[in-house]
């Protein structure tokens, strides 16, 4: 199949993502700005042979895709922040279980119902520390339609690699916007399956404990017949209260994801070449007004980059250093109290790179013209 | 010749360390037994089978027997079940749950499973109480009875899961008692047979919460009530109302032919399918 060329919105440029790398389980409940995912997959699904269901609410949409994993399929959900919040009970379940599935959270303002309609990044904390418990999550932001398709690629990718919850963070603009999209063709992107055992029933461990921290995963009804339960548990997956299994299980949870934080943390850089002292660090549609931001500074002669994690947690803190090392002033922007902003302090030396915030809660976006000045204000101050 | 117990031993897990969390005389023993005598009366291979439960006492059930077992979320068993199911239809889904579990924070899921009428069989156990927690008053805990949350007696009214599922869509409704096991043993079978969503409630005795606080005796005591008050709905149907005052009805409530939710999304995916192939 040849390449096509559509012009999509974020929200389907998931569904085209999801397709793509294999899921062929979606369950969902309507919210806007999201909704757009789950009518996509109601269409796409029951065509290609997957299944669509809509429940009753966000926990249960969570509780079926996880269910769905269990059962051998691919599978996937998207809400927006008050979906999300409801998501969170069951979204421990899928770390703690550690079963496969990917939730694409589609961001509005907040807290509770807020602005449905208007744009924001205020649960950027929640995508990574929502839920209760000692788990680490992998959170994913694209900037751009055709990065929606990838990075919903990737995020599947991931959950079957490391076999946990995997979180793609939109936002309303990016969710409703439409831009150019390349849909790939399949033998053009890289898919990648969970690691299946390898061992006869008998020996199986369904969180046995290995050298990469990712256990391999049978599926309901193959023959293994092991226990899933949302309590601590041992290898086989049976309740436990032994101190040195408690510690562990939640080690390996900790180990497959953090360890593995320089395989998967990737940035963008602009314009950081010749060593800036300045530069802007900001996530999803906001790095675009910070890329427009650093043409128009750059036009006016003024040194400055611009760096974009596309993956904001785990944050690689090798990487992040390695990025800011010629920066001694770091403007943080984004569309919250300063929620990045704290992330980022936890691994940055604060004695080499001061972070100044940018934030705007409005429920609008930061514009170039906002950065750039920003940008003056700090050249300013620095001269 | 095998024995009932031979049969029971052969579906448990020999891994699982013994002995498990119920107390002496509960009447989850029975269940357990039964629900094996029925899955092993209809020869289902073990592989096949994937037991889902939420949280509480009836709850830990799954983990005791060799199936495919999920103990999940408080009150979620039936929605990750309904995810299991629709995901690989092929697989038998059986949900264990107990009243609060399945009728308070996991009422919403219980009745829009029954609309769906999607393949999966519920054992509902009903002990009027949370007897994990020890002794909360829950959605079917009598009026007037005593809990640790309602010291005063429960001013709340009660409600019969059985008619709730009847009107929400359910194809096969039965009720039966950890006493009667021959006929929740024949329930049970029927709700596995059934092609569609079956309840199974099952009346259980709680006495170390709800038998103590009420002074309703030991679980003797409380197995023999049940002999006393079940009015089997053969029997029921003939007698006049004021004879079935503090009764209640036991046996096959409702049973219902009508498309199975899996079935029904199967067979639209198929003829999409064929069209989208016809297309030039």
């Amino acid at each position: 199949m040849s390449n096509q060329v559509k012009l999509l919105q974020g929200n389907e440029a998931c569904v085209e993502g999801a397709v793509l790398a294999g899921v062929r389980f979606f369950a969902g409940y309507p919210i806007t700005p999201s909704t757009e995912i789950a009518e996509g997959m109601a269409r796409r699904l029951p065509r290609i042979g997957g299944r669509f269901i809509q429940m009753e609410d966000e926990i249960a949409s969570m509780a079926a895709i996880i269910g769905a994993s269990c059962a051998g399929s691919k599978s996937m959900t998207a809400t927006s922040g008050p979906g999300f919040s409801l998501m969170q009970e069951n979204l421990g379940y899928a770390y703690i279980t550690e079963t496969p599935c990917v939730v694409v959270d589609v961001q509005r303002g907040g807290p509770s119902t807020g602005l449905p309609t208007k744009i924001s990044q205020s649960d950027t904390m929640q995508a990574a520390y929502g839920t209760h418990g000692d788990y680490y999550a992998i959170v994913l932001a694209p900037s751009s339609v055709e990065e929606s398709l990838h990075l919903t690629v990737k995020a599947v990718n991931y959950s079957e690699m490391y076999r946990t919850p995997v979180i793609v963070l939109l936002d309303e603009v990016l969710g409703h916007m439409r831009e150019k999209v390349v849909i790939p063709a399949l033998d053009e992107i890289e898919v990648q399956e969970r690691r299946r055992p390898a061992v006869p029933p008998d020996w199986y461990k369904h969180y046995a404990i290995t050298a990469t921290g990712v256990s391999a995963m049978a599926s309901f009804g193959e023959g293994y017949r092991f226990n899933v339960t949302g309590l601590t548990h041992d290898e086989l997956g049976f309740p436990t209260a032994v101190p040195r299994e408690i510690k562990a299980m939640l080690d390996k949870l900790k180990d497959k994801v953090v360890k593995n934080a320089d395989a998967i943390a990737e940035f963008e850089s602009t314009e950081m070449d010749d060593d800036p002292k300045v530069a802007i660090l900001s996530y999803g549609i906001v790095s675009r007004a910070a890329k427009q931001a650093v043409a128009m500074a750059r036009e006016q002669r003024l040194k400055v980059g611009a760096i974009r994690p596309k993956t904001i947690w785990p944050l690689s803190e090798s990487k992040v250093r390695d990025l800011l090392k010629p920066v001694r002033q770091l403007i943080v922007a984004e569309l919250n109290q300063g929620q990045l902003i704290n992330m980022v302090k936890q691994c940055i030396d604060r004695n080499h790179t001061e972070l100044i915030p940018l934030q705007k809660y409005d429920g609008e976006l930061i514009t170039p013209s906002e950065i750039l000045h920003k940008i003056k204000e700090v050249k300013h101050h620095a001269n | 010749m095998q024995t009932k117990s031979d049969i029971v031993h052969h579906y448990l897990r020999p891994k699982k360390k013994f002995p498990h969390v119920w107390c002496s005389g509960c009447g989850l023993g029975v269940i357990l037994g039964s629900l094996i005598r029925s899955i092993d009366a209809l020869q289902m291979p073990k592989d096949d089978i994937v037991v889902c439960s939420g949280i509480g006492c009836s709850s830990r059930l799954p983990v005791y027997i060799d199936f495919n077992t999920l103990h999940t979320t408080h009150g979620r068993a039936i929605a990750f079940a309904t995810g299991v199911k629709f995901s690989n239809p092929r697989l038998k889904v059986i949900v264990v749950t107990g009243d609060g579990d399945c009728l308070a924070i996991g009422g919403n899921h219980f009745i829009h499973a029954c609309r769906r009428n999607i393949d999966i069989t519920v054992i509902l156990v009903n002990n009027w109480i949370y007897g994990m927690t020890g002794g909360q008053f829950s959605p079917t805990t009598p009026t007037g009875k005593i809990g640790s949350t309602a010291p005063y007696g429960n001013i709340e009214q009660t409600f019969d899961p059985t008619k709730l599922a009847i009107a929400a869509g359910a194809a096969y409704v039965a009720r039966s008692t950890v006493y009667h096991v021959d006929q929740l043993d024949k329930m049970i079978k029927g709700g596995l047979e059934k092609k569609g969503f079956s309840v199974v409630e099952v009346i259980s005795n709680c006495h170390t919460y709800f038998g103590r606080l009420n002074k309703e005796g030991d679980a003797v005591e409380m197995l023999t009530w049940m002999k006393a008050h079940a009015m089997p709905i053969q029997a029921a149907r003939k007698l006049p109302p004021e004879k079935m005052e503090g009764k209640f009805v036991t046996g096959l409530l409702h049973d219902e032919e009508k498309q199975e939710y899996c079935d029904r999304y199967a067979q639209l995916s198929e003829d999409l399918m064929k069209k989208t192939e016809a297309r030039p």
